[in-house]
């Protein structure tokens, strides 16, 4: 039931973040370095992306946190999960140079790859092949 | 510090700040109508491992977000000329870097849009930690390229 409804929902999601993105300047990497340059000449400009999406985010979460079910009616399927731990940490941190070397998080590698941009291409194929190594290893771990 | 006034013009200011609150009600939006968390990294994860299980019945709402955050720049090229894109390394380092994101985000849980929008937002100490994680580990890497190494775009 009203899984037409949850595929049109969730698609203009999609639509509405990706614009967001690239008025935001998050899908051009230099902008982004020149946010995470820090010793070079800086450009703020990242920090009010976070904060406008922030702003908005922690109005809307706290709206949302008195609702038990969806605007369509299914139950709210939020992470529970407090675990601080070192997957967290070192993954972040994976995460955080790839980040730096690219300019690029998976967010805006998508929108470069809709943009038919070929280092979009090259970004997403290998994000694709990081996250299914990530597989792969966990895996192989819980069998040895 | 210094300030690049030249990249941090008012223009760019109101569009950083007005592409934010876009992001931000997206997020919104998808927790509010699907109950789900608009993690980029996460939602492409997740829909991997499925795949691989055959679970076709969790596809749906995924690959319809995936697919709108693929239009986006089509939607937006229909009126107007996408901003310009400046890439900041070649083949190898987005392949490196394609790869680190992938492994990282996995074993993190989220990214700059889970960790960084959402679970900030929903005030998560799991994601603050996170966030400052992948934030410190990537200025150092852009320090240590550009200032360090003299990698430059």
């Amino acid at each position: 039931m009203n899984r037409g409804l949850q595929w049109l929902t969730a698609g203009l999601a999609g639509l509405l973040l990706g614009l967001g993105l690239i008025l935001s300047g998050m899908a051009n990497p230099a902008k982004v370095v020149g946010f995470l340059d820090v010793a070079g000449p800086w450009d703020p400009s990242l920090g009010l992306v976070m904060g406008g999406g922030l702003v908005v985010g922690s109005v809307g979460f706290a709206l949302l946190k008195k609702r038990q079910v969806t605007l369509l009616g299914e139950p709210l399927n939020l992470p529970v999960s407090r675990k601080i731990d070192i997957r967290l940490i070192l993954g972040s941190v994976l995460f955080g140079i790839g980040w730096g070397i690219t300019g690029i998080c998976p967010g805006p590698g998508l929108v470069l790859l809709g943009a038919g941009i070929p280092e979009g291409v090259i970004y997403v194929v290998s994000l694709l092949a990081g996250m299914a190594l990530y597989s792969v290893i966990e895996k192989c771990r819980h069998r040895c | 510090m210094t300030i690049d006034w030249q990249a941090f013009t008012l223009y760019a200011a109101i569009t950083a700040l007005l592409g934010g609150f876009m992001i931000g009600l997206a997020a919104v939006w998808l927790a509010w109508a699907n109950g789900r968390i608009a993690g980029i990294s996460g939602i492409l994860g997740h829909l991997i491992e499925l795949m691989v299980q055959q679970k076709r019945e969790a596809f749906g709402w995924r690959i319809a977000f995936l697919l709108g955050l693929l239009a986006a720049p089509l939607l937006w090229m229909l009126f107007s000329a996408l901003p310009a894109s400046v890439q900041q390394t070649g083949s190898i380092g987005l392949v490196l870097g394609g790869l680190l994101v992938g492994l990282g985000t996995r074993y993190a849980n989220g990214c700059t849009s889970g960790h960084g929008i959402c679970g900030l937002s929903r005030f998560s100490l799991r994601s603050l930690m996170a966030v400052g994680s992948f934030m410190t580990a990537a200025i150092v890497t852009v320090y240590v390229l550009r200032h360090l190494l003299g990698v430059s775009a």
